[in-house]
């Protein structure tokens, strides 16, 4: 599958998505009494079906459950298997241009520390130009690099090393 | 200029009143050279009969020539005699017990309540004298002053003046019971006494870079929530930020002159080397490549930097002119060359080489090119020169985490320096203080 056809299958789901939306907000206005009139209530788009009166952010079901991605060493390049997580987060993004997102760009602790945070650097960049490629506009996300300076496993082993290779998606 | 985080602050502020109750560093000497120069230090005199002296001058002398790995110290209690002057000294019997040196010397309190040391080191076979110094000065450098004798022993003993009147910069880390971490960056003297705490933050601290006079440093703190370059004077603790673009902003490294800070930023897009002159606080772009360039170290002229780049595909080491311009590179051995810096007689530098799996200190002779790996852990890195060169601190990680190491230049000699509780890591070695 090419990119141009992700792009047109992704843009199908999203318009999709949007059509559901419509039907969702109102079983939220029924619902959610909370809200005074005249509030607007955040739209969010799914991109696939909804469940009336939960965030796609806190549903654990979906892949915007997924708030990290791990690296190869040396490498900033997103793996196949973190795809699905960068498109469904950019999809959301896309959807929502009042949500504001940090990439949080992390490094193993081998090598040089100054390097490390350029390394960390390069992977929140990596998701961030994948994100903006996906639709999620270049104002909404927010790239910092902690090199080696936060690991999220203390160890020197790879079993470490692995899970601190990572970008941290924050909202 | 408002501070986010008014914390660092404060703490600086109680710690610079408090003079730092910070843990003091022990040096262990893990292995000397094989064949030391033995050396007799002997208590000096103390002009008050009545009282104990302030300090133990020999001691401190003793401590620091024995941790330098290249000489024998005799242990006092087998010390045959205890002269304070020449005329007292009994050579044979130190010629009986293989001593080559001796060091003897006298302590005396002035009416004005200051101190006047007298030191001589005599050559025990010609028995004669090799140097004999008067030196004034005061309580306070008391302990200064031992270190300076034990300079001058060293460069009389073995050619090369010595660097223990030199003081260091380390930052810690210490979790707290609640998991999060609390850093600082502390100064002490090379033998690991007297640490102050110059700053302490619950954000990451790293890359201290001092002034060449000895008496500012720059570092990174991510106390903003994002990588900024500080300026600091270690006497007032007045502190500025510098540098906090957007993006990277740190490997910050004084000029040989004082002048300029070099730095890496990567505002533009990618990190790249930049200077800034302290006085007009402008920006000069240095590297424009679309690879990492980072970690500038200044040659001793001034006139070239060395830096890290992967612009050939992993990191390496090259060098650029202060004028800009295209890079050369220095490093062709190994898959990994990183953090370079270079030694003072500038022959050298000294990089983290990272090959098979394993990230070692090496020196990278770069005219030739040539590679000499100096450690054997694996996890090595940030490498300082003691400014005479002799000896290289570094960080290296074990099981418990970081903590601080020295090596001599020519791998002989190895130290390891221990702190009591937590981790150390991104040592400085500091500028010769003027005699």
């Amino acid at each position: 599958m090419n990119v141009r056809t992700v792009l047109f299958v992704l843009l199908a789901v999203v318009l999709w998505g949007c059509k559901t939306t419509q039907e969702v907000e109102g079983d939220v206005a029924v619902e959610d009494q909370g809200i005074p009139a005249g509030e607007a209530a955040e739209a969010y788009a799914a991109g696939q079906e909804g469940r009336a009166g939960v965030s796609p952010l806190d549903d654990p079901n979906s892949p915007l459950a997924v708030r990290v991605i791990y690296f190869e060493f040396d490498s900033s390049e997103i793996l196949p298997e973190y795809r699905k997580t960068v498109e469904a987060h950019a999809a959301y993004l896309a959807a929502n241009s009042n949500v504001i997102v940090t990439l949080e760009g992390h490094a193993d602790e081998r090598g040089s520390r100054e390097y490390n945070l350029a390394l960390g650097e390069r992977r929140s960049q990596s998701v961030q130009r994948q994100m903006s490629l996906l639709g999620a506009s270049p104002g909404q996300i927010r790239t910092v690099s902690y090199g080696e300076e936060r690991p999220a496993v203390n160890g020197h082993d790879e079993s470490a090393w692995s899970r601190n290779r990572r970008v941290e998606i924050l909202y | 200029m408002p501070r986010k985080n008014p914390f660092p602050i404060l703490a600086l502020l109680a710690s610079l009143l408090a003079a730092g109750p910070a843990a003091a560093i022990e040096i262990i000497i893990d292995r000397g050279v094989k064949d030391p120069i033995p050396v007799a230090i002997v208590p000096f005199g103390w002009s008050q009969a009545s009282s104990l002296p302030p300090m133990d001058l020999a001691a401190v002398i003793t401590n620091d020539l024995a941790r330098s790995g290249r000489f024998a110290a005799m242990d006092e209690p087998d010390l045959p005699q205890r002269p304070a002057d020449f005329q007292d000294i009994n050579f044979r019997d130190w010629r009986l017990l293989g001593m080559e040196n001796l060091v003897i010397g006298r302590l005396n309190l002035t009416d004005t309540g200051d101190y006047v040391v007298d030191f001589r080191l005599v050559d025990v076979y010609k028995e004669r004298q090799i140097a004999g110094f008067r030196i004034p000065t005061s309580e306070e450098q008391l302990r200064r002053t031992a270190h300076e004798i034990s300079d001058i022993i060293y460069e009389k003993l073995i050619g090369v003046r010595g660097a223990f009147a030199t003081r260091i910069v380390y930052i810690t880390v210490n979790e707290k019971k609640d998991g999060t971490k609390k850093y600082t960056l502390q100064i002490a003297d090379a033998d690991g006494y007297n640490p102050q705490i110059l700053l302490e933050s619950t954000e990451p601290l790293l890359s201290p870079s001092w002034s060449p006079d000895g008496r500012k440093l720059a570092y990174v703190s991510f106390e903003g929530k994002n990588s900024a370059v500080y300026i600091q004077d270690i006497l007032t603790g007045k502190r500025e930020k510098i540098a906090s673009n957007p993006g990277i902003n740190s490997a910050p490294a004084w000029s040989p002159d004082g002048n300029s800070l070099a730095l890496t930023l990567s505002k533009d897009g990618n990190p790249e080397i930049y200077i800034l002159n302290l006085a007009s606080r402008q920006f000069r772009r240095l590297t424009q490549s679309e690879a990492i360039d980072t970690e500038p170290a200044w040659a001793n002229d001034g006139r070239t930097l060395a830096f890290t780049s992967d612009r050939g595909g992993g990191p390496q080491i090259y060098e650029v002119s202060v004028n800009g311009g295209q890079p050369r590179r220095l490093s062709f051995s190994g898959a990994y060359n990183a953090r370079p810096r270079y030694s003072p007689d500038g022959r050298y530098l000294a990089v983290v080489n990272g090959e098979g799996g394993a990230y070692r200190i090496a020196l990278l002779e770069w005219e030739t090119g040539r590679m000499t790996v100096l450690t054997t852990s694996r996890l090595d890195e940030s490498p300082s020169f003691a400014p005479n060169g002799h000896m290289i601190i570094y960080t290296t990680t074990g099981a418990r985490g970081t903590a601080l190491a020295a090596i001599s230049t020519d791998g002989t000699v190895q130290q390891r320096l221990a702190l009591q509780e937590g981790e150390v890591r991104e040592p400085a070695w500091g500028p010769f203080l003027s005699r």
